[in-house]
């Protein structure tokens, strides 16, 4: 276990350091992305970028920026840190990266978290459904609902349920957009919320319901299915103990890794949709900006939970399926 | 006499598939008696295992058909629902299957499924259920059984996996032990140990034993009636003895010159039966055995009927030669002699 442990987060700092480059490589190579230029404005002399190029450090060498630029993100995750000039700020409009991502952060989570739970569980049960009622109408409705939620792209499905369901609109069960915090009204925070999560939800429940009913199906044949059954177990208690338990070890794989990229950015068009204000809409925001600074601390802080999510995976993983344990 | 356990009667199950009519078992007749050993031999595709496992109703299906009766205790178990069957199931018949890589869980520890067969048909507690998994463990003969019990099936061995197996379809004592083909997974070394555990646990926990093969050198140990399925049906029956001194059926010589021997002369090729069992939806006119059969004649496009024929009254078979043909022919076919074919 420590083993395991020392060798992820080995793995999980190069996984960093190498994104944090290609990040930085990138801004430096596309065209337009010259930051003096961007923060001076479009009406500047050249002598006022000259002077921003100098004051902001960019007339150095990209290593000396990439350093003073990893510097500063690292004073930010200080705890009780705070320095004008220390910190990560945003080029254009001089905030802390590291404050305005934690400020999005409940927002993201509790959109994520929610719809993951939803997404997971309603596409197990709906993969055992369609699995076991192979071939009969309920197996074939599922699968035509199944492509249609593959079919439908969030910002289309977010826009039409909150032109249709939202308030001021011609059905008005939900609330329009924005995010309560939980702390602040948990009942309105789950409101607000159901709207996005389901919308989020959707896709991925006719994906994994897919996964699920063909990891089913094979399950199903497998030999020690057929011994349960020659115990004398009940068909529920076959269905359950010997063919879900064993189906799920591929789809808590592919969730752990949706999961993260979920978390890490795969949220971005739903929150934008829903004007949460979570992380993903703070790097939309940049991204049309190509503001370096916020761009590089939601990347990184998307590869890291990408990276933490992979190891949970192998964890649950072990749990599932003690073929892999190590011994 | 001893009990009469199961008694099946012009059983015939019928698979529908998109290409027609399976007849996988097409009208087979046996009995089984408390602490008697029934070998069932025939190749892939003989029906063996469709029988075996019908006899625990597990080729039920809304695609199966069924005919006949498979009595167990008089009580017959195709008519049975399905919680009568549970109760049948791994209480009064248990099942030992071919591969013990791929029998087992491979998430559940063996005690776990041990435990499982126990408390499925017992109300005893999980500590009361490892407690009886490790003694029967102890009784197949693993070593360590207080510590094995928590092993995973990846743990174990192939032999030890079987001896695993052979001991949750003893969990609860049931009065039939069906094994399918188990040895055909294993090493030749492990065979003959599993083979003779079963015959030693059979009297141990004084039930019959159902052993189903496609290898006679696997039954010629330990059972007492042999029975040779080819495409469904029973084509040859007999004691053992009689079987492997007098057999009757072309089929059946063929298998026999398929064992090598030590005692006879070596040739230089075992003899293997020419051809492929016939598809069990167009199945051949007449004698099923016709198309592959050395010694066919124009009589063998009429199907013969299971009868006696020879000297011994218990010993059945369907071949139209005559006594006397049939005993000058078959040394010939088992000593793999290419000239008689």
């Amino acid at each position: 276990m420590a083993a395991f442990a020392v060798r992820r987060l080995l793995g999980a700092i190069i996984v960093l350091t190498v994104v944090s480059f290609v990040v930085f490589a990138i801004f430096i190579l596309i065209p337009g992305g010259d930051p003096a230029q961007r923060i001076a404005g479009r009406t500047a002399t050249q002598q006022n970028i000259e002077n921003i190029r100098k004051a902001w450090g960019f007339d150095q060498a990209w290593y000396v920026q990439y350093g003073e630029m990893m510097k500063k993100l690292f004073n930010s995750l200080r705890p009780g840190y705070t320095s004008t000039y220390g910190e990560l700020r945003s080029f254009t409009n001089q905030t802390n990266v590291v404050d305005q991502i934690r400020a999005g952060i409940p927002a993201t989570f509790s959109l994520v978290i929610g719809a993951g739970i939803i997404w997971f569980v309603c596409g197990v049960l709906v993969g055992v459904i369609a699995a076991v009622t192979q071939g009969r109408w309920t197996d074939r409705t599922i699968t035509i609902a199944a492509l249609v939620g593959i079919s439908m792209p969030v910002f289309w499905l977010g826009l039409l349920s909150r032109y249709v369901l939202a308030e001021g609109h011609p059905l008005t069960i939900f609330p329009d957009s924005g995010y309560v915090p939980l702390t602040q009204d948990p009942i309105q925070w789950g409101y607000h919320l159901l709207l996005p999560w389901l919308v989020l939800s959707i896709l991925f429940i006719g994906f994994y319901g897919r996964v699920m009913r063909s990891s089913v199906l094979d399950t199903i044949n497998e030999d020690y299915v057929r011994t349960a059954r020659a115990k004398g177990l009940a068909p529920r208690r076959v269905l359950r103990r010997h063919v879900v338990r064993n189906s799920l070890i591929p789809v808590v794989t592919l969730f752990g890794l949706d999961f993260a990229a979920t978390i890490g950015g795969g949220a971005i068009l739903t929150e934008y949709v829903f004007q949460l204000n979570g992380v993903g809409q703070y790097a939309a925001d940049n991204v049309s900006r190509l503001d370096l600074p916020p761009i590089m601390g939601v990347t990184l802080f998307g590869a890291f939970f990408i990276v933490l999510f992979s190891a949970l995976v192998d964890l649950a993983y072990a749990w599932l399926d003690p073929r892999i344990r190590p011994t | 006499m001893a009990e009469r356990l199961i008694e099946v009667n012009d059983l015939k199950v019928q698979f529908a598939t998109e290409d027609g009519l399976v007849r996988a078992v097409d009208g087979v007749n046996f009995t089984l008696d408390r602490g008697e050993v029934l070998g069932i031999v025939g190749e892939s595709g003989s029906g063996k295992s469709v029988t075996s496992m019908t006899l625990l109703g597990l080729t039920r299906d809304k695609n199966t058909r069924f005919e006949g009766e498979v009595l167990y205790k008089g009580r017959d178990v195709l008519s049975m629902n399905e919680e009568e069957l549970q109760q049948v199931r791994g209480n009064e018949m248990a099942m030992i299957f071919q591969d013990p890589m791929t029998s087992l869980n491979p998430v559940y520890t063996i005690g776990d499924q041990i435990c499982e067969a126990i408390q499925v048909h017992e109300s005893v507690d999980k500590q009361a259920a490892t407690r009886r998994s490790v003694e029967l463990l102890r009784q197949v003969g693993i070593p360590n059984p207080e510590s094995r019990v928590d092993d995973y099936p990846h743990q174990f061995s192939g032999g030890m996996r079987q001896r695993a197996m052979i001991a949750m379809a003893l969990a609860c004592n049931p009065d039939v032990l069906i094994a399918d083909e188990p040895t055909t997974a294993l090493d030749v070394t492990i065979q003959a140990q599993i083979i003779e555990l079963i015959d030693r646990l059979k009297d141990e926990f004084n039930s019959a034993v159902i052993l189903i093969t496609h290898d006679l050198g696997v039954v010629a140990d330990v059972a007492d009636e042999i029975i040779v399925m080819y495409a469904g049906r029973v084509v040859e029956q007999a004691e053992k003895r009689q079987l492997f001194y007098d057999p009757q059926m072309p089929y059946t010589w063929g298998l026999l010159g398929s064992i090598p021997r030590l005692d006879r002369p070596r040739v230089e090729r075992l003899h293997s039966i020419k051809g492929t069992p016939p598809s069990l939806i167009n199945l051949p006119r007449g004698c099923k055995f016709r198309p592959r059969c050395p010694h066919a004649f124009d009589k063998c496009n009429e199907e013969p009927g299971l009868e006696n024929r020879v000297e011994d009254p218990g010993h059945l078979d369907r071949c139209w030669l005559t006594v006397e043909e049939k005993r000058a022919l078959r040394d010939r076919t088992i000593l793999g002699d290419t000239e008689a074919a």
